[in-house]
């Protein structure tokens, strides 16, 4: 029993790096084909027209869609990271009893609306919004993606910052305190300061959360290629791309694996960007 | 000339035999090569102040060096004559040597599932059978007037005092033949103490007992020889009389005993 | 002295002006969701009925309810826990009872990192690449479920793991003391103590599972199909993906329609994701030791 036991968690276990390489496997299955085939580094990171579905000289340049990720992802962090961290230091290190119970629990809840919602929020209460308030043509664009995704991501970079802030036992503060500290000057000499590692690794994990979010950004984007300017322009995104594209391609064609093929690209970078998190992460707890 | 003293001792096999044991955590040494016999149906007391390896010397004798990240045990130890390593099966050694450590631990479910926790692990299932060990246990750990109506009351809530005691009561309802206290009685109130060091006295006729305590006078109520440990090393060990009343040779002991240091 | 003081009411002063700024702050970020539902609960609110919630979409899916909607988000969320659910109390059991502290455990931990990080819609084009294709199951109930059975599996495994750390080491050294195996230790001591924490990660893992749509788009749940599903070869309907095509994808819709689609999901979520929380705060205040 106690050794069918040991065996079956263990599989349990293991069954976790099963799948990552599963994932890892399969797309990379399905994308290689145009990997070795028809795929062109140059065109790939360089050229902004990503046509498929010509039908005499289709092109895959995704530097438009790396764009449009770069640029919505980069607002959503300018939005959420002052403000997670803001809200981290205040439900860490000044609210009390009931009051930060009840924060944790809203910020908590923010984290659990579904994207789609999300996107649906961008579709039809920001994009008639954003139209009238910048009188623009269209309220499908930077703005809106990236305001949206950022309160996507600030819950989670709120609630991994404050389990940072939290982390910094309280006799660092006692003892700051103790030379005559203020709160504020103990947060912003001591506290951040010890904590540093955790939010950073905060902000990684929220901007992998922007980077890979799909249908938020499909819908909140205005999903139209381009090089953005400003941030009333619409974009495309990678993740979109394939969510809009892959339900119209055939099975093998070249279309259907340049989609794999971004999709080994947001698998490649999403695992760079945790694998540093936890190696920040460990950093702390190696201190 | 071999007396009939002699034959006698060497027939009876010790319960236990430690030889040349030495404990670490890590790179710390807890207990440096300690040789030892623990005699079947005695209490042997360990003396000795903190961190002199009295409980390090417990946790190697129940194996718990398999569970402790760190610990490395070198050395040998035999119970009933067989290297507690080569114990294929590490819970039926575990199941003879009840144990008691200085923090109380009730597990979080009823007073009598804490008790009855043993038995039914050994697979007894007779609510008669299982009755009676925990009213047994209760009764020889000094708990069972304080808790008889109220067995169905979570074992955790229990004071420390009682917690302590039915800690000592699951250990005895593994029914062991070698039973390790660490400092027992630190959460207990004196009279318990004393009503429990009662039932000690009547246990050894049955079982081995290990009393390891920093209540030098304890010592000397209760075990037939003392071994004192002074920072991870044996000093010395003697017949307990002995060790009190100064035919002992090494100063450290008579300077602990008298409580001039420790 | 009086500069001292002055010093301090300065400091005070300060003090309450930053702790001011880090409400603000606060409160903007939760502000903007408590404006969007009320949205939502005012625009959808009216159009929600008995009636929207048990007939099926009509006219193109123009009128009519979300009943298939509803029925296919309850298939999906079911065969996803049923997968996930051992799979990921296993893997915590593992991390938490047996892993030495060796690099093959932190391989794992990392792999449960990063399938929490993959985007989603990267475990949807594995659900297409292994799951409709490779076995073969076609887009279905099964192949999109096992997707994400897949992607939630970390919040199983984290859930769990986390309550089943919070049951004290003592317990268990002081059972496997008196002779008891790991697993009856885990049997007699740590479940029963935290199967209530398991269950609130089960919770929360229903509403996270509820809302995804990128990893069942091509998987197996359809646009639209006037049926239930049969089983779980067929394909279905979905909340989230049925929010989706109605507002970008079919035009006609009245506005109501889709807002009113969004606040049952959103609730659907939301209610769960109170209760697991609810849940976890009557565990609190009922400790056993």
């Amino acid at each position: 029993m106690d050794k069918a036991v040991q065996v079956l968690v263990f599989v349990g276990g293991v069954s976790a790096i099963v799948f990552i390489i599963g994932i890892f496997v399969f797309i990379t299955k399905e994308g290689l084909p145009f990997l070795l085939g028809r795929f062109d580094v140059a065109e790939f990171f360089t050229s902004p027209r990503w046509r498929p579905t010509s039908e005499h000289n289709p092109t895959y340049g995704a530097l438009a869609l790396i764009a449009g990720t770069a640029s919505v992802t980069g607002l959503a962090m300018l939005v959420a990271v002052p403000f997670s961290l803001g809200a981290a230091i205040y439900i860490g290190e000044f609210a009390t009893g009931k009051t930060r119970e009840a924060l944790k629990v809203l910020v908590e809840l923010l984290a659990a609306i579904p994207s789609v919602v999300w996107g649906f929020i961008g579709l039809s209460i920001m994009n008639p919004l954003i139209i009238k308030t910048f009188n623009v043509p269209v309220g499908l664009n930077v703005l809106n993606a990236g305001f949206i995704l950022g309160l996507m991501a600030a819950p989670i970079m709120t609630t991994i910052a404050e389990d940072a802030l939290k982390a910094v036992p309280d006799t660092y503060r006692e003892a700051a305190e103790a030379m005559g500290a203020t709160r504020w000057q103990v947060i912003f000499r001591v506290v951040i300061p010890a904590a540093k590692n955790g939010l950073v690794a905060a902000v990684l994990l929220g901007v992998g959360r922007g980077f890979g979010e799909t249908m938020a950004v499909l819908m909140a984007s205005g999903h139209s290629i381009n090089l953005p300017t400003s941030i009333f322009d619409s974009v495309r995104a990678l993740t979109a791309t394939i969510a809009a594209e892959l339900g119209e391609t055939a099975v093998g064609s070249d279309h259907y694996r340049a989609l794999f093929t971004l999709g080994i690209f947001l698998f490649l970078i999403t695992f760079i960007i945790n694998l540093t998190a936890d190696l920040v992460v460990r950093g702390i707890r190696k201190k | 000339m071999v007396t009939a003293a002699d034959r006698a001792t060497s027939v009876a096999r010790p319960k236990v035999e430690v030889r040349d044991l030495t404990i670490r955590y890590g790179q710390k040494i807890a207990l440096h090569n300690v040789t030892l016999d623990i005699r079947e149906n005695e209490i042997f007391g360990i003396i000795g102040p903190a961190n002199s390896g009295k409980t390090s010397f417990v946790r190697a004798l129940n194996r718990m060096d398999l569970f402790t990240p760190g610990m490395r045990v070198d050395g040998t130890i035999r119970f009933d004559g067989r290297e507690i390593d080569k114990w294929r099966n590490v819970y039926a050694l575990r199941k003879r040597i009840g144990v008691v450590f200085p923090l109380p631990v009730g597990l979080p479910m009823t007073i009598y599932d804490n008790v009855a926790l043993a038995p039914r692990l050994s697979g007894v299932k007779k609510r008669a059978v299982l009755d009676e060990i925990v009213e047994r246990c209760l009764q020889r750990a000094a708990l069972w007037d304080e808790v008889k109506d109220r067995l169905d009351s979570l074992g955790s809530l229990l004071s420390g005092g009682q917690q302590q005691r039915l800690t000592i009561a699951r250990a005895l309802s593994q029914d062991p033949d070698l039973l390790l206290l660490d400092e027992f009685s630190i959460a207990v109130d004196p009279v318990t103490t004393m009503r429990i060091e009662d039932v000690l006295k009547v246990l050894k006729e049955e079982i081995t007992i290990v009393l390891v305590t920093n209540l030098v006078q304890q010592a000397r109520r209760l075990a037939d020889r003392t071994a004192f440990f002074l920072m991870g090393e044996m000093v010395e060990i003697a017949d307990t009389e002995d060790l009190f009343t100064r035919k002992t040779e090494d100063e450290r002991t008579q300077a602990y005993v008298e409580g001039r240091f420790g | 002295m009086f500069e001292a003081s002055q010093l301090n009411i300065r400091n005070r002063k300060v003090e309450r002006l930053w702790g001011l700024l880090f409400l603000v702050m606060t409160i903007l970020l939760i502000l903007p969701v408590l404006v969007i539902l009320g949205v939502l609960i005012y625009k959808g609110g009216p159009i929600l009925s008995i009636d929207f919630l048990f007939t099926e979409p009509k006219d193109g899916m123009t009128a009519g309810g979300i009943f298939p909607a509803l029925v296919g988000t309850v298939w999906l969320v079911a065969v996803a826990l049923l997968a996930s659910v051992p799979v990921g109390v296993a893997a915590a059991l593992y991390l938490s009872e047996y892993a030495p502290d060796n690099w093959l455990t932190r391989v794992i931990n990392l792999a449960i990192i990063n399938l929490a990080g993959v985007p989603s819609i990267v475990h949807a084009l594995f659900g297409v690449g292994a799951f409709v294709l490779f076995f073969r199951f076609g887009t279905s109930i099964l192949a999109a479920s096992l997707t994400l059975a897949i992607m939630t599996l970390p919040v199983v495994i984290v859930a769990t793991r986390e309550s089943l750390q919070a049951v004290p080491q003592a317990f268990r050294e002081a059972c496997w003391n008196m002779g008891a195996s790991r697993w009856q230790t885990i049997r007699h001591v740590v479940l029963p103590n935290s199967i209530s924490g398991i269950l609130t990660g089960v919770i929360l893992e229903v509403s996270r599972t509820a809302g995804e749509t990128a990893p069942i788009m091509f998987t197996g749940a359809a646009f639209f199909l006037p049926f239930l599903p049969q089983s779980v070869y067929d394909q279905t309907m979905a909340m989230s993906l049925h929010l989706f095509v109605i507002s970008t994808q079919v035009p006609g819709v009245p506005e109501a329609m889709p807002f009113g689609v969004a606040l049952v999901l959103i609730s659907m979520v939301l209610v769960m994701n109170a209760v697991s929380i609810a849940f976890r705060m009557y565990l609190r205040g009922k400790k056993k030791w």
